[in-house]
């Protein structure tokens, strides 16, 4: 390389071994655009940040004091199970939508062009779903507990819980959201593709009704998905103790919500790892 | 470092039963500008994107910059500069975020500022990419492709969209990245933008080349009959000749003095262009 070459920037040309970035340097510099993306597409910011917390609202008010038992309100338990739905907005449908876009926008091709370690995308992902995640619960719980009267866990255990079933269920959803942004035809499938069984998957999980109104049949098809374990998790941690009756198994169950959670993580991974393509169909 | 940029052989690839790519022969040199001419569904992308790794081949022998595309790692692509035909990404992020952004993937970038100051995107630096006309967001794809400082730039129909002003400055940016010792290879509809740019061209039609060569000389074109034009009294006069100057300076004897609307015409790139695809339907 001359030094008479009008273009290049003169501070880098001073080093003398050029080193390609770090992963971990590129991964958060893609969080940072990812985030700032995220809150600036309108759709996905009014449709996955802050439709729950707005339903939330709204249901929370309508159902009044309707309740199973003296001291627990339908609010509380709705709390419960929009936490639960918001975990999964922000990672399964968040990265459903996200990803389909940026197939059909070509932004995975300029990435796959550009001299960007694989992993880097997938921790930008991680990152911009992290920080909304945890935004959309912290944001759930204050609604809960400003308008509803929700409880904060009080106890180590609680806590504990309600991190473990945070994460399990945000990585399996977020697993199984880059698995589904390989299936939208178009850009404009997209929303279609995925929210619209995500929105059936939460009434029948408990979300919007508590689970114990859901038939039977449509019990044991939740039972198949994520979300409904994620909710009762999250029941768990949020109901006063009593609540447990509701629960059509008699119990939280806590043990088989680890199991499925975890087994949604293990299917997930696998699922990402057969459908995930950086490269244009051979199809034209 | 070898002096071959790209060298290919024998490159084969199909889409189900279509043929896209059928045994095509290249070799461009470092340094060199290099068209690939042709008509849609010739196979053009498909090669192009062969050569920048975003597709694998069924057959035949490829090395770009040394290596094989199907293979390579980081480090090659951290030389390559791609500028996609119709990407439409990174909408809501204005021109100066992005194009910072991916100047930090590469180790030796250019300045991000320089760069939109070169594809004349300056006044437009602060304005999301959705807001931009078809033109200034082909320019961002231009910007993005050559921020890394590549070694060797692949443009895939980059001025479509341009208007004639927009066309020159991007050729100038082209024949000044030339001039620092990129090699080029591009994609173009645009015979005029082949013969502006193109040290040499090359004629794809239906999957094979049919021709390589200098843009003046390409396919005899050079040696083809002249048309010598002037006007008579009784109307318009036109001769095919391989001797042009002899019918001139006949002419000359003749007139006594200027010839009245006189022009002398080689076949265009064009007409050799279309010649040449038509041969091969």
């Amino acid at each position: 390389m001359t030094t008479t070459l009008p273009l290049r920037s003169t501070d880098i040309e001073a080093d003398p071994v050029p080193r390609l970035p770090s992963a971990a340097r590129l991964a958060l510099k893609r969080g940072a655009m990812e985030l700032k993306g995220f809150f600036r597409t309108k759709g996905q910011f009014i449709v996955i940040f802050s439709l729950p917390a707005i339903m939330l609202m709204l249901l929370g008010a309508m159902s009044g004091s309707r309740a199973g038992l003296p001291g627990i309100t339908g609010a509380q338990i709705l709390t419960a199970g929009m936490i639960g739905a918001g975990i999964m907005g922000t990672s399964f449908q968040n990265l459903g939508i996200n990803i389909a876009l940026e197939r059909h926008d070509g932004t995975l091709k300029r990435l796959y062009g550009m001299p960007m370690p694989r992993v880097a995308y997938f921790g930008g992902k991680i990152i911009q779903v992290l920080v909304c995640m945890l935004a959309e619960v912290a944001l759930l719980i204050t609604v809960g507990v400003l308008m509803f009267g929700v409880a904060l866990p009080t106890t180590v255990n609680q806590w504990l819980t309600f991190t473990w079933v945070l994460v399990l269920g945000g990585i399996s959803c977020t697993f199984l959201g880059i698995a589904a942004g390989s299936l939208p035809k178009s850009t404009r499938g997209a929303n279609a593709v995925i929210t619209l069984p995500f929105l059936i998957v939460q009434f029948c999980s408990g979300v919007y009704i508590p689970f114990s109104d859901v038939p039977g049949f449509l019990q044991i098809f939740a039972s198949i998905f994520p979300l409904k374990w994620m909710t009762q998790g999250m029941r768990s941690v949020f109901l006063p103790e009593q609540a447990v009756v509701l629960e059509p198994a008699g119990s939280w169950e806590l043990p088989m919500v680890a199991l499925a959670l975890g087994g949604w993580c293990l299917l997930g991974l696998i699922l990402c790892l057969k459908t995930f393509r950086w490269t244009a169909r051979d199809d034209g | 470092m070898s002096d071959t940029a790209v060298r290919v052989r024998e490159l084969r690839k199909k889409y189900g039963d279509v043929t896209a790519v059928d045994g095509i022969d290249l070799d461009i040199a470092r340094g060199e500008v290099f068209a690939l001419l042709g008509p849609n569904g010739a196979g053009k992308t498909t090669t192009v994107e062969i050569l920048e790794g975003h597709r694998r081949r069924d057959g035949g022998e490829v090395s770009v910059l040394g290596e094989d595309p199907s293979r390579a790692g980081r480090t090659w692509r951290s030389k390559l500069g791609i500028v996609l035909q119709s990407a439409t990404d990174a909408a809501e992020f204005t021109v100066r975020e992005t194009v910072h952004h991916f100047a930090t993937y590469f180790p030796r970038p250019r300045d991000p500022e320089s760069v939109i100051e070169l594809v004349g995107l300056s006044g437009k630096a602060d304005a999301r990419i959705r807001n931009l006309s078809g033109g200034q967001r082909r320019r961002v794809d231009v910007a993005l492709g050559v921020v890394g400082s590549p070694e060797l730039l692949f443009l895939d129909e980059p001025t479509t969209g341009f208007d004639p002003e927009a066309r020159r400055q991007f050729w100038s940016l082209i024949s000044l990245l030339a001039s620092e010792g990129t090699t080029i290879v591009l994609t173009t509809h645009y015979l005029d933008e082949a013969e502006a740019l193109a040290d040499r061209v090359g004629v794809i039609a239906a999957g094979r080349v049919v021709a390589v060569g200098d843009p003046a000389t390409l396919a005899g074109r050079a040696e083809a009959e002249a048309t010598v034009c002037w006007s008579t009294p009784d109307g318009e006069r036109r001769i095919k000749t391989s001797s042009p100057t002899k019918v001139v300076a006949e002419l000359i004897a003749q007139f006594d003095g200027e010839i009245p609307d006189l022009t002398v015409t080689r076949p265009t790139l064009e007409d050799t262009y279309l010649g040449l695809i038509g041969e091969h339907p």
